[in-house]
């Protein structure tokens, strides 16, 4: 996810993670870990990244971060449930790959190039 | 192609979704969207978040979800898509020219030789048994198996991941001297993923044709200011272009 900032509401770490914030970590599939300073309405990224060994990168001439994905468990996926996908399609109308339960989806990665 | 089988299957509780890898966005990818004229939702992902969330390492992949969201194939090779890259130069839907530079005919050779990946008929055999029978379908893994067929990913490539939403953020932005820094980085810590190196060349625009993003390497007039490691060709040669993607294993 990309920040701007190295302290961001709660409601932008899950949603730019996919990880959610419960009483006792951040928590995703059958794990949670926890995370320090994250009792109030925020969350310090940098303390999160370092307790979840989440890679941070940063670009100071943009004041500019992205925190990447985790590699837990040494692969891609940490979990065989599917992360939320939302993207926009090509008028600029946002998807949720959830809006899509109870259908067997194939999703297809392409490229023009 | 992929149209007809989404015909074929939709009634049977299956839907499609394509996603357009590319950081120019809809600059990019609506002319090839345009003529699809999808019925299916066709998305566009300029930060590769594909590659974050699902391990897309390579163009055409596709990832299998059942009903109740559960990923039963990780992201694989698929059979070849409607939208030319390299390998579909010499597609009907677009025009070579004859005068055609020695670069281009070196690329189209080389793409000749990259497997498909089982023939677009198992491939399809293999879907439709699924949509049918389901967690019973042979082809549908376990959780365990979907995890463990998932591609590897270490701290480094997480990192590179990182680096890479960074160069596709200051890109979009205008900062493409910036943007290069990141995917230079990202193409060292990841060195297997084809998208991240594809996506960086392809902004390396050859001139203003329709061929201009698919030139991926050195300007012959001023080969010093190729600001990449490798290029399409180069890294074909190297890999070997029958290493491109990995298959269909069910």
């Amino acid at each position: 996810m990309l920040l701007s900032t190295l302290e961001i509401s709660k409601a932008e770490f899950e949603a730019g993670t996919g990880w959610q914030l419960k009483p006792e970590g951040a928590c995703k599939g059958d794990i949670c870990i926890p995370i320090p300073n994250s009792d109030g309405d925020t969350v310090d990224v940098s303390a999160a990244a370092k307790a979840m060994n989440l890679p941070l990168a940063e670009e100071p001439a943009a004041q500019l971060w992205a925190m990447g994905p985790e590699s837990i468990g040494g692969r891609a996926l940490m979990t065989a449930q599917a992360a939320e996908l939302s993207l926009p399609d090509v008028d600029g109308k946002m998807f949720h790959l959830s809006s899509l339960k109870g259908k067997k989806v194939l999703v297809y990665a392409w490229a023009p190039y | 192609m992929w149209q007809t089988l989404r015909e074929e299957l939709k009634d049977k509780g299956f839907e499609l979704v394509t996603v357009g890898l590319d950081t120019l966005g809809v600059d990019g990818c609506k002319a090839f969207i345009d003529a699809a004229n999808p019925q299916h939702p066709s998305l566009i992902d300029q930060h590769h978040v594909m590659a974050d969330l699902f391990g897309v390492v390579n163009i055409p992949s596709s990832i299998w979800i059942d009903e109740n969201g559960m990923i039963v194939r990780p992201a694989e090779a698929a059979p070849a898509p409607p939208a030319p890259g390299p390998e579909g130069a010499g597609g009907s839907n677009m025009q070579v020219p004859s005068d055609i530079p020695d670069r281009l005919k070196q690329m189209m050779t080389e793409a000749a030789k990259i497997p498909k990946p089982g023939s677009q008929t198992a491939y399809h055999e293999a879907l439709r048994d699924w949509v049918e029978k389901g967690a019973d379908s042979e082809f549908a893994m376990s959780p365990e198996k979907a995890i463990e067929r998932s591609r590897p990913r270490d701290e480094k490539t997480a990192l590179g991941h990182a680096h890479f939403e960074l160069a596709t953020e200051l890109e979009m932005r205008g900062n493409h001297d910036l943007a290069i820094k990141h995917f230079q980085k990202a193409h060292e810590l990841v060195p297997d993923s084809w998208t991240f190196r594809r996506q960086a060349w392809s902004l390396e625009k050859m001139g203003d044709g329709p061929l201009a993003r698919f030139w991926q390497g050195p300007n012959p007039e001023n080969p010093e200011a190729w600001p990449y490691e490798g290029d399409w060709l180069e890294d074909i040669k190297r890999e070997g272009a029958e290493n491109y993607n990995e298959g269909f294993t069910p």
